[in-house]
């Protein structure tokens, strides 16, 4: 097992802080290494594309599970076993050939499947499938103690490491529920919308026949266009839908027919903290102009679909010295007027903020921190370095939480304490099962100590 | 912890009546701070000072600190960090002297150097070795343009504060990974009670400004804060005057 003393921070770059790095290669090694913590604990971490201080512990010992990455067979029920440390990513790229596909695919393929379950992330059919930890049917947690437990779903333990942060433990494995897919490619409808009312009208129109939605947010427009955006949603597409030339391998996500006839998904990102707002407020113009007026059946790779992003360098490079803080909160249905305040805020500011994703979420998950709850969900990264941004999103919080709404604890950075627990009306049980399981805080990361979680 | 603009939540106070301090405790707990420790030779301003603070909401504690007793700084400031992490120190205590005086009696000169250099060095390494257990925090040290170049009206001053500013500057190198940023603050003439009936000088500025330039500095984790900023270039400048005619300038 490798070990050495890093500077780490989350995808953000914002406050980082220095730990030991332990990288596990068996759970023999990951237990010894929760077993030999210091007194400022352990955390675990996987890619660290959690864009605030969630995966880094200050001082204490992290443990990088990035190295706990075998993946099993899948049986006929579509049940998969695989470690911890696995990258969607990879997952996809192993399964989709099969038929097959992670049953929560988020923004970003380079998240770990630890990750995902103690994020308890969101895909883009949130209202059709719930977040990632209602398919894993069992997972394997690495206790304060140094044990192995099995924890299964329906239990409290499960329920408090779904969206747990890694607070509850090292998951070290786990068994997901997959899904099947009838072919390699998306057939992908767009539109675009000229306000934010029109874009929400758009969004509950279409129902729930294409499952996966998401819409891009220009939030540099101004007036009349305030909320203007560009609605993508998609299905799996079927064998009858497919190019006549993409061949035999329907499956592969690399076929040539992926390739060579699909244009790169989605825009370059663009430097938003080194430019100023003109220029933001140019590309994302371009952007909004760029994209189809209504376009429907359009074929793409489920890669290209879900991870548009990763095509491109990591684009929280161009944030500069300061970093980035991403925001992304939920209000329910019914509080569309506070949605409305809050990107009407955000464009008054002439901010330049170039990635802005609005969701739709259903039911809440079971989880005892999970994000998702019924209603919208906008995501926004901003550069830190915008003069008073702080204050802002203090009040944007207060706003949020005044709707019954609340703030993602996975991506946050810069949150009060006293705001967490509003939001949160979980997080008190969740204490008192830490407490009783974890009465040492073996547990800890700077998240948890700057909200007291 | 500090949030993604730097922002801390705990605070320790070294020189706990400090007005440029006591002014950047202030803003800091308008933001994050929560925890405040003020740490000072007991006096009934250093309660009245803690007493403001808590006004604010801040949960504020003072301990018994002197400077000059190097030799319990490693007690007393321990007992501190035991309590909980410290996400900023501020290390403001400092004296200016009185250089006509001091010139005549050395004892007296030798206090200032040791309050402003050699308390600095015992409490500044105890600090850092308690922050780099943490991995985490800031070191924010008052240094001073006086230590930039040495001035015939106020040397003893400025040559404690030298001394101060290459051992901060140097500690921050030794510090670089360990997650601990080490901040040189290098304030002009700033109108406190230390500087009163002193004849003011170019680019004087206040409490305020300097400590608004601490919270900035902290967000952007910068290494040195001049304050005014102007004053970087101009000391840039003043360094590289030739002493004959530096002697005969009216600064
Ligand atoms: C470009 C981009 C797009 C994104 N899109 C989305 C999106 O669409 N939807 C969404 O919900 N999120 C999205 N995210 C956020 C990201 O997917 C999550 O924050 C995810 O948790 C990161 O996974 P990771 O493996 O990098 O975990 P890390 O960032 O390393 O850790 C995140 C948290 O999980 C815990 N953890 C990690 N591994 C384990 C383990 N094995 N056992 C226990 N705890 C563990 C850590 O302690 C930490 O609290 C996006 C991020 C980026 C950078
Ligand atoms: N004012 C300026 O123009 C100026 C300019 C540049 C740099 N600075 C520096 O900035 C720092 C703060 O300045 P300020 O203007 O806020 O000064 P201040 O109000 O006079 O504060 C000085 C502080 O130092 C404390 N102190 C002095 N001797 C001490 C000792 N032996 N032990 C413990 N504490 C001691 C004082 O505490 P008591 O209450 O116990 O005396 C007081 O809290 C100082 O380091 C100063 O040199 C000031």
């Amino acid at each position: 097992m490798s070990v050495d003393t890093v500077s780490l921070s989350g995808w953000g770059r914002t406050a980082p802080t220095t730990a030991v790095r332990f990288r596990p290669r068996t759970h023999e090694e990951a237990a010894a290494a929760v077993r030999g913590r210091g007194p400022r604990g352990v955390i675990a971490r996987g890619l660290g594309r959690s864009p605030g201080d969630a995966a880094q512990n200050a001082g204490g010992s992290v443990l990088d599970l990035t190295g706990l990455a075998r993946i099993g067979g899948v049986d006929a029920s579509g049940a998969l076993h695989c470690d911890a440390g696995v990258s969607l990513e990879r997952l996809l790229r192993v399964l989709l050939p099969l038929g097959w596909l992670p049953p929560v695919v988020p923004g970003t393929g380079r998240v770990t499947v630890g990750g995902a379950i103690a994020s308890d992330l969101p895909g883009l059919d949130h209202r059709r499938s719930g977040s990632f930890a209602r398919h894993v049917s069992a997972l394997e947690l690495l206790t304060a103690d140094g044990e192995v437990r099995t924890v299964l779903p329906g239990t409290a333990l499960f329920d408090a490491t779904a969206g747990g942060l890694g607070l509850t433990g090292v998951i070290l494995g786990a068994t997901l529920r997959l899904r099947r897919v009838p072919t390699a490619l998306m057939s992908v409808s767009t539109e675009r919308a000229e306000d934010l009312d029109d874009l929400l009208a758009r969004f509950t129109a279409g129902g729930d026949r294409l499952p996966y939605a998401s819409a891009w947010i220009d939030l540099t427009a101004r007036g009349r266009a305030t909320g203007r955006g560009i609605l993508t949603r998609g299905e799996h597409a079927t064998p009858d839908m497919r190019p006549a030339h993409a061949g035999r391998t329907l499956l592969s996500p690399r076929s040539g027919g992926a390739r060579g006839r699909f244009r790169l998904p989605g825009c370059p990102p663009v430097p938003g903290g080194l430019f100023g707002p003109a220029p933001a407020a140019l590309y994302n113009e371009v952007r909004y102009r760029g994209a189809p007026r209504a376009r429907t059946g359009e074929l793409r790779p489920v890669g290209a679909f879900f991870h548009a992003a990763d095509a491109y360098p990591d684009a929280n490079l161009l944030y500069g010295r300061g970093g980035l803080v991403r925001y992304r909160f939920t209000v329910g249905y019914g509080q569309e007027e506070t949605l409305h305040r809050v990107v009407r805020r955000i464009a008054g500011r002439r901010g330049p903020a170039v990635r802005a994703v609005l969701q739709r979420f259903g039911a809440a998950d079971p989880g005892g921190l999970s994000f998702a709850a019924p209603g919208w969900s906008l995501a926004l990264d901003l550069p830190a370095a915008l003069p008073g941004l702080a204050r802002f999103l203090d009040d944007v919080d207060e706003e949020v939480a005044a709707a019954g709404g609340r703030v993602c604890l996975a991506k946050d950075s810069r949150m009060r304490p006293e705001a967490a627990a509003a939001m949160y009306p979980g997080l008190a049980g969740f204490q008192e099962l830490r407490a009783r399981l974890d009465p040492t805080e073996a547990f800890r990361s700077d998240l948890s100590r700057r909200l007291g979680l | 912890m500090k949030d993604a603009f730097g922002a801390p939540q705990s605070l320790l106070v070294l020189g706990g009546t400090s007005e440029i301090a006591l002014a950047t405790a202030r803003r800091l707990i308008a933001l994050r701070t929560r925890r405040v420790w003020l740490a000072g030779r007991p006096s009934p301003a250093l309660e009245s000072a803690a007493a403001e603070l808590r006004g604010r909401g801040a949960d504020v504690r003072t301990v018994d600190f002197d400077a000059l007793d190097s030799a319990s700084h490693e007690v007393v400031l321990g007992k501190v960090f035991a309590e909980g992490d410290i996400d900023v120190v501020l290390m403001a205590f400092g004296v200016l002297g009185d250089q006509a005086r001091d010139e005549e009696e050395p004892m007296a000169a030798v206090r200032v150097a040791q309050t402003n250099y050699t308390g600095a060095v015992s409490a500044g390494l105890v600090c850092a070795g308690a922050l780099q257990a943490q991995g985490h925090g800031s070191l924010v040290v008052l240094s001073s343009v006086a230590g930039e170049r040495a001035r015939r009206a106020d040397f003893i001053y400025g040559s404690s504060k030298a001394g101060l500013d290459a051992f901060a500057q140097g500690l921050g190198d030794a510090l670089q990974g360990t997650g601990v940023q080490v901040m040189v603050v290098r304030p002009g003439f700033v109108r406190t009670r230390a500087t009163a009936g002193r004849p003011e000088q170019p680019l004087a500025t206040g409490p305020e400004e300097v400590a608004a330039a601490i919270v900035t500095g902290l967000r952007r984790r910068s290494e040195t804060v001049w304050v005014p900023g102007s004053l970087r270039v101009v000391m840039a400048a003043l360094r590289h005057v030739p002493r004959p005619l530096f002697r005969r300038l009216p600064v």
